[in-house]
């Protein structure tokens, strides 16, 4: 193949200029003649009975086109097929502060919010559920659980284990062991977008939602469900999407609402959430409290991984199943741990739905392992970055729990970091108050085993080349920022040896692209971008055959490169992309292409699970194992990562600064580097929020969140943020399109530990409770003294 | 009630009560984004007689007789602002949604202040969030754009 002319080259975002000008337009910017305004009433309680609704002085009041009620559309929805709870509006009891119970749709958001204030509702107050350990015992007043449709008993939602190797021989051989005991608060995704969703019924009786969503395959399958539809009468619009990081990835409730209220008043409905409302509404980060034990022996290598996780998935289910095992299974690396024995319990709590947020599940067992390993080290005398390389994975490695690993570049993360930031130097040498901390990641590019198991590719690319020498690219991927359509234009035009601005991406509208499951587990790069390639050589073999036809000479011979058709033996033969394609489609019209992708089966020598439902199938499911949730963090190929953080701890404050943060990163090749820089920067910035300031704050007692607004809930300003130095490891991934990994939520795992670490080699405390705010530090700092 | 807005006067009847944000958004001016109707997101500035303002908090009044510019009088897709290019050159935009109040606020900082070190930078966008970037590739843009409007 030629060198690389369009990936691998920083290239601004094909959506860049309508960004920088304003005119990219966001859901809320949409409008349509007879548009309503529609609101939800949000219950005050956190766990009630609902005995009745009283709905007529609200519809009665003028300007006001419906109110809906949960009755009126019951059927339950969700993420994950094996956990469907959700519903447009309560149906029977609420289940969390801030439950719809019903909605309206006015003229006018000031009649909307008087029509609401009409609505009697009349409730039992239950018993709420507000801490993990009150869900583990059963619940008071003959309440039997707080969501009906959860199997487990009382509020357990999920139970999990898994263990490979003899986790107890391991701790009483070891040479040095060490546990503790962390704690981590909850956090949201707070993009600057709030969730906005237009959706209107056309007289032939079909639904189209515009919404500002991650997964829009997702939502067009949960509006079908719920208005009982078939799928190909939903059409699902994704505008631009003002920021994700999870928190657009789930099917909701106000996207339900919607179309509801658009059903019974016969117009457009738009629902734009206030601030407070995406906080209420959350599905962010779980808090968990993690129970975490480590064994090496006197050589340094690691021998035994023991977690007890408990999550509190507030009132949903949400993509807490995976959550479930991802505390676990994402623990295992990425170093060589023989032996490993999890438990995950999920309960159920009436506070807001915790759901999947950047990192999903990864990133509080990641801080905690991270933590202990530098304990490990400090107890054997070992220097964190010796123990983290000695023990690091090898490419082309089985780990116990199954996953397979392919490229692997995180010696090269490590030793990079560690050279760059001074560290054998100034590690341990720094003033009281300053110090340098490592830690390293490891997370999937996609899920290998899709949430629902069907008969279809995860990704599915179509091009169409026509007379005017343009070519149009058609995938649902999700561009929610993260600069997924710019991917697929590079991956197109690298295919087809043009220039960019030949390329036109259209991924927003469910008619006319094809499905890909959307923007969530970092999978769109490498899943779309294989599907883009392959769609781009179907295009290029017709493209060829024109040149041949025209030229003479056998197709074999051409290449695609520099906007030309050349032919190779003999470079003088060569033709203009454009007059190739022209020869190639005027007796057989626009050409077309398509590609798709579909994990592999991931280990073959193992049995295959079944995945169609009662239909046979030759390939089966791509599973690491036949342990019970051996798919749980299987995945065609990990990124790995390896940051140090330059901390500064004020001893009479307890305030913790981060001035510089060494990050690198294997994304295996970087497609669009300038992207994959800013991924890990922002990566940098919302996980040091988690670290030292972000946290839901619960007024005591309650199920309420007292910090529902920016002003309180404390995302790091531009005055805090850290200088990041970003390193780009390419481990060259045999599998990835162009050897590609993810690169949009493994970088969120290693600046928390880093921070951690850091602020132990500054000042000597070891902070086990998220966020890690000045008081903590100052109690810690007390009883260190 | 007269606004003059991005250099044109348009007429505009209006509650008392209408804020600023809402009148821009009214009239079709959607790149002001509204983010938490209180001020804490730096998503609906624009500029009042060269300050940047946050639209949120301002009644349509209190503007009237002013100069409004929003981020569609800053430049347009084929005649970009040198701040709007290098935003987009340098990845200082990603989701895009907060990135009009952010070229707003920067675009009067670097006026008040053509020669900033990255601390005053730093201060000069505290009031605009930004949950994509990390703010590393923003205060590029703009020390970049303060370095090529030194040159010129």
């Amino acid at each position: 193949m030629t060198s690389k002319e369009i990936v691998g080259k920083s290239t601004p975002l094909v959506d860049g200029a309508e960004k920088v000008t304003g005119e990219a337009v966001y859901t809320d910017d949409i409008t349509l003649p007879g548009l309503l305004v529609g609101r939800i009433l949000r219950s005050p309680h956190e766990h009630a009975q609902i005995e009745s609704i009283r709905v007529v002085d609200a519809s009665n009041l003028l300007g006001v086109h419906a109110v809906a009620v949960g009755a009126d559309a019951p059927i339950r929805f969700g993420v994950l097929p094996m956990t469907k709870d959700e519903t447009a509006l309560a149906v029977d009891k609420v289940v969390y502060l801030g439950d719809g119970i019903a909605a309206v749709a006015a003229d006018t958001e000031a009649i909307a919010l008087e029509a609401l204030s009409l609505i009697k509702v009349k409730t039992k107050v239950l018993p709420p559920v507000l801490r993990m350990d009150e869900a583990l015992k059963p619940l008071k007043d003959g309440v039997e659980k707080i969501q009906p449709m959860h199997s487990y008993p009382g509020s357990r939602f999920k139970e999990v284990k898994q263990s490979f190797g003899d986790v107890e021989e391991a701790f009483r051989d070891a040479r040095s062991s060490v546990k503790g005991s962390f704690r981590f608060q909850g956090v949201t995704h707070a993009p600057t977008e709030p969730h906005a969703t237009i959706a209107h019924w056309s007289a032939q009786g079909r639904l189209t939602v515009w919404s500002a969503t991650q997964v829009p395959h997702y939502l067009q399958r949960s509006l079908a469900e719920v208005f009982e539809l078939p799928m190909h009468k939903v059409r699902v619009i994704r505008p631009y999407v003002g920021g994700g990081f999870g928190g657009k990835s789930d099917p909701f409730p106000h996207e339900m609402v919607a179309a509801l209220l658009a059903k019974k008043s016969g117009r457009p409905v738009k629902i734009l959430f206030d601030r407070e409302e995406l906080f209420i509404t959350n599905h962010g980060r779980h808090p968990t409290k993690t129970e975490m034990a480590l064994s090496a022996d006197a050589l340094g290598n690691l021998t035994a991984l023991q977690i007890d996780a408990l999550i509190d998935g507030g009132a949903w289910g949400s993509f807490g199943v995976i959550t479930s095992y991802y505390n676990g299974a994402l623990s295992m690396g990425p170093y060589k741990i023989p032996s490993f024995d999890y438990r995950g319990r999920r309960v159920t709590t009436n506070k807001p739905p915790s759901g999947a947020m950047r990192g999903h599940g990864a990133v509080n067992s990641r801080y905690a392992l991270e933590t202990l390993l530098d304990e490990i080290a400090e107890d054997l005398g070992m220097d964190p970055c010796a123990i983290r390389l000695q023990n690091a994975w090898q490419p082309h490695s089985l780990t116990p729990n199954g996953l397979r690993i392919t490229s692997c570049g995180i010696r090269e993360c490590i030793e990079v970091v560690r050279e760059a930031s001074g560290w054998d130097e100034r590690r341990g040498n720094l003033p009281f108050g300053k110090g340098l901390g490592i830690g390293c990641g490891f997370y999937i590019s996609g899920s290998a085993l899709p949430i629902h198991w069907e008969r279809m590719p995860q990704s599915t690319v179509h091009l169409k080349v026509d007379f005017d020498g343009g070519v149009t690219v058609h995938s649902l991927a999700a561009e929610i920022g993260q600069g997924s359509d710019t991917v697929l234009a590079q991956c197109v035009a690298e295919g087809l040896g043009v220039g960019l601005n030949r390329i036109r991406v259209y991924t927003k509208n469910s008619d006319t692209s094809p499905i890909d499951l959307g923007s969530y587990s970092s999978r769109v790069t490498f899943m779309a971008g294989n599907a883009a390639i392959r769609a781009a050589e179907k295009v290029a073999q017709q493209i060829v055959a024109g040149a041949a036809r025209l030229t003479g000479q056998p197709a074999s011979g051409f290449v695609l490169e520099g906007e030309e058709v050349i032919y190779a033996p003999n470079p003088t033969i060569r033709l203009s992309f454009v007059d190739a394609v022209r020869e190639a489609l005027f007796d057989s019209g626009a050409l077309h292409g398509k590609g798709h992708y579909q994990a592999p089966n991931l280990n073959p020598d193992l049995p295959r699970v079944e995945i169609l439902r009662g239909k046979e199938s030759e390939k089966g499911a791509v599973m690491g194992g036949t342990h019970k949730g051996a798919a749980a963090g299987l995945s065609p190929s990990y990124s790995m990562s390896a940051y140090i953080a330059e901390v500064d701890v004020d001893p009479e404050t307890g305030i913790v600064k981060v001035p510089k943060v060494w990050a690198a990163h294997d994304c295996g090749f970087a497609i669009n580097p300038i992207a994959v820089e800013g991924q890990i920067e922002g990566c940098v910035h919302m996980g040091m929020g988690q670290a030292l300031t972000e946290s839901f704050d619960y007024n005591r007692g309650s199920g309420r969140i007292e910090n529902a607004n920016l002003l309180d809930y404390k995302i790091i300003p531009s005055t805090d943020a850290p200088e990041v130095e970003v390193f780009l490891v390419e481990s060259n991934d045999p599998e990835g399109p162009y050897g590609a990994k993810e690169a949009g939520e493994g970088p969120l795992l290693p600046i928390l530990p880093a921070i951690g670490n850091g602020i132990h080699d500054a000042v000597g405390i070891r902070m086990r409770h998220l966020p890690i705010t000045p008081d903590k530090v100052l109690a810690a700092l007390d009883k260190k003294r | 009630m007269t606004l003059s807005i991005n250099g044109a006067q348009k007429t505009v009847a209006l509650a008392p009560h209408a804020l600023l944000l809402d009148t821009l958004r009214s009239l079709g001016l959607t790149g002001t984004k509204r983010g938490c109707d209180m001020g804490t997101c730096g998503c609906c500035a624009v500029q009042v007689d060269g300050l940047p303002v946050l639209s949120c908090l301002l009644l349509t009044k209190e503007a009237a007789g002013k100069e409004i510019s929003t981020i569609e009088g800053l430049g347009t897709p084929n005649n970009l602002a040198p701040l709007q290019r290098l935003f987009w050159e340098v990845g200082g935009s990603q989701c895009g949604f907060c990135t009009p109040g952010f070229l707003i606020t920067a675009d009067a900082f670097l006026r008040s202040n053509p020669d900033p070190t990255d601390q005053e930078i730093r201060e000069a966008i505290s009031g605009n969030l930004c949950r994509c970037t990390g703010y590393t590739k923003i205060i590029k843009a703009i020390r970049l754009s303060a370095k090529e409007r030194a040159k010129e």
